[in-house]
C-alpha cells in the first residue's frame, strides 16, 4: 500500500465529480440535479485544498475553497426559489416535462 | 499503514459510497441524509489536508445551510401527504457508458501526470492566517462576495414570494 499523496486525493475528487455529473444527467427531480451540482463543487474545493497543500502555495487555496462555498450558498438559494416558483406554475419539478417558457 | 492512511481511507469510503447512493436512491429524502454523509466526509477530507478552518465552515454552511434548504426544497415541492417521495432516472445506460469513460480518461490523465509536489505544507492552524489574508490581500474579494450574498438573499427572497 503506498502512502498517501496528491493523487488520491485527487481520484476521490475525480470520483466525486463524475458521480456529480451523473446525479446532474439522470436524476428527474430539479432538486436532484442540485444535490448533483453541490457534488461537483465539492470536488472542485478537495483539488483547490489538495493542490494549494502538496504544492505549498500557502493558504490561497484554502480561502478559494471558501469563496466556492459562499457561492454555492448563494446558489442553493436562488436556485431553490426558482424551483418553488417552477413549482407553483407546473405543479411538478421534473425537469424533462418543464419545456415551456411562456403559459 | 500508517494511522493517517487509515483515517483517509475511512473519509474517502464514506464520500465515494454516499455520494453514490445520492445519485441513485430513489427516495429524495433518503438520498439528501445521504448527502449529509458525502459533506462529513469531504469535511474529514480537509482536516486531513490541514484545512481545519475550511472543514468547519463546511460543516457549518453545507450541512447546516445548503442541506437544510435542499431538504426545503423536497418538502415544499412535493406532496407530503404521500409516503413515499420517489423520483424517477432517465437514460441510465447512456450516462453510466459516459461518466465510466469520463472517470477513466480523468484518473488516467491524473496518474500520468508527474506533479511537481515539492515540500509539504506544515499543519500549522489557518484561522489566523486565513482571515489577515481576507482582510488584507483579499480585501476587495471579500467585500464583493458579501454584496453578491445580500442581492442573492434579497432575489431568492424577492423570486419566491412572487
Amino acid at each position: 500500500m503506498m502512502h498517501i499523496g496528491l493523487n488520491h486525493f485527487l481520484i476521490i475528487s475525480s470520483l466525486l465529480f463524475c458521480l456529480g455529473i451523473f446525479g446532474v444527467v439522470t436524476r428527474r427531480n430539479a432538486v436532484m440535479v442540485l444535490m448533483g451540482i453541490e457534488l461537483i463543487l465539492n470536488s472542485a474545493n478537495i483539488n483547490f485544498i489538495a493542490f494549494a497543500r502538496y504544492g505549498n502555495f500557502g493558504f490561497h487555496g484554502q480561502l478559494y475553497a471558501l469563496f466556492v462555498i459562499v457561492l454555492a450558498a448563494a446558489e442553493a438559494a436562488i436556485a431553490l426559489a426558482i424551483v418553488l416558483n417552477i413549482y407553483k406554475i407546473f405543479s411538478n419539478v421534473n425537469v424533462d416535462e418543464i419545456d415551456t417558457l411562456r403559459d | 499503514m500508517t494511522i493517517y492512511d487509515i483515517i483517509f481511507y475511512l473519509f474517502a469510503a464514506i464520500t465515494v459510497v454516499s455520494a453514490f447512493f445520492v445519485v441513485t436512491n430513489r427516495n429524495i429524502v433518503h438520498a439528501a441524509f445521504y448527502l449529509l454523509f458525502t459533506f462529513f466526509g469531504v469535511a474529514g477530507l480537509y482536516v486531513l489536508l490541514g484545512a481545519d478552518f475550511v472543514a468547519i465552515v463546511q460543516l457549518i454552511v453545507y450541512v447546516g445551510g445548503i442541506l437544510i434548504l435542499l431538504i426545503f426544497g423536497v418538502m415544499l415541492t412535493n406532496k407530503i401527504t404521500s409516503v413515499n417521495i420517489k423520483t424517477g432516472s432517465m437514460q441510465l445506460i447512456p450516462a453510466t457508458l459516459g461518466v465510466t469513460a469520463l472517470a477513466y480518461f480523468i484518473i488516467a490523465t491524473l496518474m500520468n501526470t508527474g506533479w511537481q509536489t515539492g515540500t509539504m505544507q506544515a499543519d500549522i492552524p489557518s484561522t489566523y492566517n486565513l482571515g489577515m489574508m481576507l482582510v488584507e490581500q483579499y480585501a476587495v474579494v471579500f467585500e464583493l462576495l458579501g454584496v453578491l450574498l445580500l442581492i442573492a438573499l434579497i432575489g431568492a427572497a424577492s423570486m419566491a414570494r412572487k
